[in-house]
């Protein structure tokens, strides 16, 4: 598994940092909100994970494209979607990034290279592949990230994906959270490798694993990969093993059904916050700095969903034709 | 005007909108050298980027079609068999057509899926389906269904301008029609949702659907024979439906049959019936007729097949039978 170098500036970490905050931030709130009857639909977090999202999207261009998944708060975040607009999205507001018609698991913000969160597991990748394939068209060096999970693995999209990337040498990054389970199946038992990144062999593409609690080790590789689809390299496969903290959605716990108390408190005492902060040495003031900065964004974010009104039934007859 | 075959209509078709349009490509199984013939030439004159063989990959290719398309290009995927789209399901009914409202308008999907359908060459129930009712039940999807060389030109034209997702049907049958049509040079276009009534009559009404337009005509010729006038119209895009056209004929003739090479239960023919009915109800003088595939797998065994399929005679007895005249 691929560790960190210590090549990275402090800025860079403390970025990165800010990025993991406001991603745990965000779902926290968007959790609260969902026990107080306040979203409308499902909601997934990626609470743990965070490393992935901000370690990933730091390697990337403003015009990149990312996809990702049923959870992919994280990664919207950290490729720069709107706050208060997200989650006015998931609150059922209008002013919502997709006018309420998309929820928690669409969550888009194209002006910003994210085309999407898909709730089909698998279905982004082929797209991303054709995501990759209009880039490299166009030549201006832009490159797709799909997010996806262990489950997403073992679906044919993935292979057909990978495929089509490698026969055309397409800049595409498939992105790997392994978070040990796909809803209560754990990888384990439903993938036949241990490290997904193997299947990269078979694509004939670089495949790494890295450690997906560390934000600096995920932008290295991330960075790596990302170089390599811009030079025309083609597709590169890195899998992240990361773990989420709280249960598949709502009502599902964090242990106790399908994790243990061990195996969760083990994953939970490598939380990528603690470990960027253990990394960077932080001070307390700066500690508090990152905290307030997250707060009055978060707090406007409120303030802007709360007070955003419901869609007019007629909204739900709009956007079906271009 | 020249003349053109069905495939060589939609041939000029797509070499007009390539040179027209170079965010426009084509992808799928053997399109490069295209043994039906409708891709001829491309390859040579647009390249290998613009013409794409892809691996036997339906759900591959068609989802990175639609990524494609939401990065602003105008791709055209080639399913090849209709019932290969089984494959392709979720990129076409869970992205192509959802996407745009899922994203409240942030973007849009202008990706064509050319469908070659339908049965009539013993190739079986895998190979022979006409499946074009399941795409009407989406909304987001526009369905197109030319029956002859000039639709077929100028539809696909509009097809691949639309902005949105549009399951663009062919016809295996179509394909092998050696007969000659005047089609317009050029910028010839046909609208979506405009119904072409074909043939001018005043005592019962055929809508015919895609392949089986040619049994309705040639029906209606046979009854015409027998003192019976019948107007015979194809929808050409079954969705949108132009439902006026039909309608407009119905409360003249007062008598319906529509023909379809889909499956009966829940076809196409049920829908324009539930239609004309919704609007006209009180003009019709008798039951709406519909000739479509028995409810069985197409089989290959040619006389078993003909069976199942729809026929220029099934076609002139549900006539008959809705004016209540016997042969
Ligand atoms: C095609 C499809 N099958 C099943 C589901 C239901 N489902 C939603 S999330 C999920 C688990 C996905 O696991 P993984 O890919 O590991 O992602 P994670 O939830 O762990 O982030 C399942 C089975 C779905 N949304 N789409
Ligand atoms: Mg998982």
């Amino acid at each position: 598994m691929a560790r960190a170098t210590s090549r990275l500036t402090r800025k860079r970490m403390h970025e990165m940092y800010r990025a993991m905050l406001r991603i745990r931030r965000f779902e926290e709130t968007a959790d609260d909100f969902y026990m107080a009857g306040k979203v409308v639909g499902g909601v997934h977090v990626s609470i743990g994970q965070e490393a992935c999202s901000a370690g990933v999207c730091a390697a990337l261009r403003e015009d990149d494209a990312v996809l990702t998944t049923h959870r992919g708060h994280g990664h919207s975040i950290a490729k720069g979607t709107r706050l208060p607009e997200m989650l006015a999205e998931l609150m059922g507001k209008v002013t919502g990034l997709c006018r309420s018609k998309g929820g928690s698991m669409h969550i888009a913000d194209v002006s910003k290279g994210h085309y999407g969160a898909h709730s089909i597991v698998g279905a982004n990748m082929p797209m991303a592949a054709g995501i990759g394939l209009a880039y490299q068209l166009e030549g201006k060096g832009q490159v797709a990230v799909v997010f996806f999970g262990d489950g997403a693995s073992n679906n044919g999209a993935f292979h057909e994906a990978m495929n089509l990337c490698a026969i055309w040498k397409l800049p595409v990054v498939f992105f790997c959270e392994n978070n040990q389970y796909a809803v209560s199946v754990p990888a384990e038992y439903s993938t036949s490798v241990d490290d997904i990144s193997v299947r990269s062999k078979g694509y004939d593409a670089p495949g790494l694993t890295v450690d997906g609690m560390d934000v600096a080790a995920v932008y290295e590789a991330s960075q790596e990969a990302v170089a390599h689809a811009r030079r025309g390299l083609g597709p590169s496969l890195i899998e992240a093993k990361t773990y989420r903290f709280f249960g598949h959605s709502r009502g599902d716990p964090h242990y106790g059904m399908y994790r243990t108390k061990e195996e969760w408190e083990g994953w939970k005492e490598r939380d990528p916050l603690i470990v960027c902060e253990k990394m960077l040495k932080m001070t307390a003031k700066q500690k508090k700095a990152h905290a307030e900065a997250v707060e009055a964004e978060i707090k406007e974010a409120i303030e802007f969903a709360e007070n955003s009104p419901e869609p007019e039934e007629s909204v739900a007859l709009e956007d079906i034709f271009a | 005007m020249p003349e053109l075959t069905y495939v060589e209509a939609l041939n000029e078709a797509l070499h007009e909108e390539m040179a027209r349009d170079e965010k426009v490509f084509l992808m799928g199984e053997d399109v490069a050298f295209d043994y039906f013939g409708v891709c001829s030439g491309l390859a040579d004159r647009f390249g290998r980027d613009r013409v794409r063989d892809t691996p036997i990959c339906e759900l591959g290719f068609t989802g990175a079609g639609v990524g494609a398309a939401m990065a602003g290009f105008r791709p055209i995927v080639d399913l090849r068999f209709m019932d290969f789209t089984t494959y392709a399901l979720d990129p076409i009914v869970n992205q192509a057509a959802k996407l745009r409202y899922m994203l409240g308008g942030q973007l849009s999907v202008p990706m064509v899926a050319r469908i070659p359908s339908g049965a009539g060459l013993q190739y079986g129930a895998t190979h022979g389906q006409s499946l074009e009712a399941w795409f009407m039940q989406v909304p987001g999807l526009k369905v197109l269904y030319p029956s002859c060389a000039p639709d077929a030109k100028g539809l696909l034209k509009t097809a691949v301008r639309d902005d949105n997702p549009v399951m663009f049907i062919e016809h295996r049958l179509l394909y092998a029609q050696k007969t000659k049509q005047a089609v317009p040079e050029g910028d010839h276009t046909t609208p979506i949702g405009v119904a072409d009534v074909k043939r001018a009559g005043a005592d019962a009404t055929i809508v015919g659907i895609g392949y089986q337009m040619g049994h309705c005509l040639e029906a209606a010729e046979a009854l015409a024979g027998e003192g019976i006038e019948c107007e015979v119209i194809d929808p050409r895009s079954l969705s949108p439906l132009d439902v006026e056209t039909i309608t407009a004929s119905v409360r003249k003739t007062s008598r319906c049959v529509i023909v379809e090479e889909g499956h009966l239960r829940s076809g196409v023919g049920a829908e324009i019936s539930a239609a004309i009915q919704e609007a006209v109800f009180e003009y019709l003088d008798a039951p709406i007729g519909r000739v479509a595939a028995l409810m069985a797998p197409i089989p290959v065994q040619t006389k078993l097949e003909k069976f199942v399929l729809p026929s220029t005679e099934k076609v002139i007895a549900a006539v008959r039978k809705t004016l209540g005249v016997s042969a």
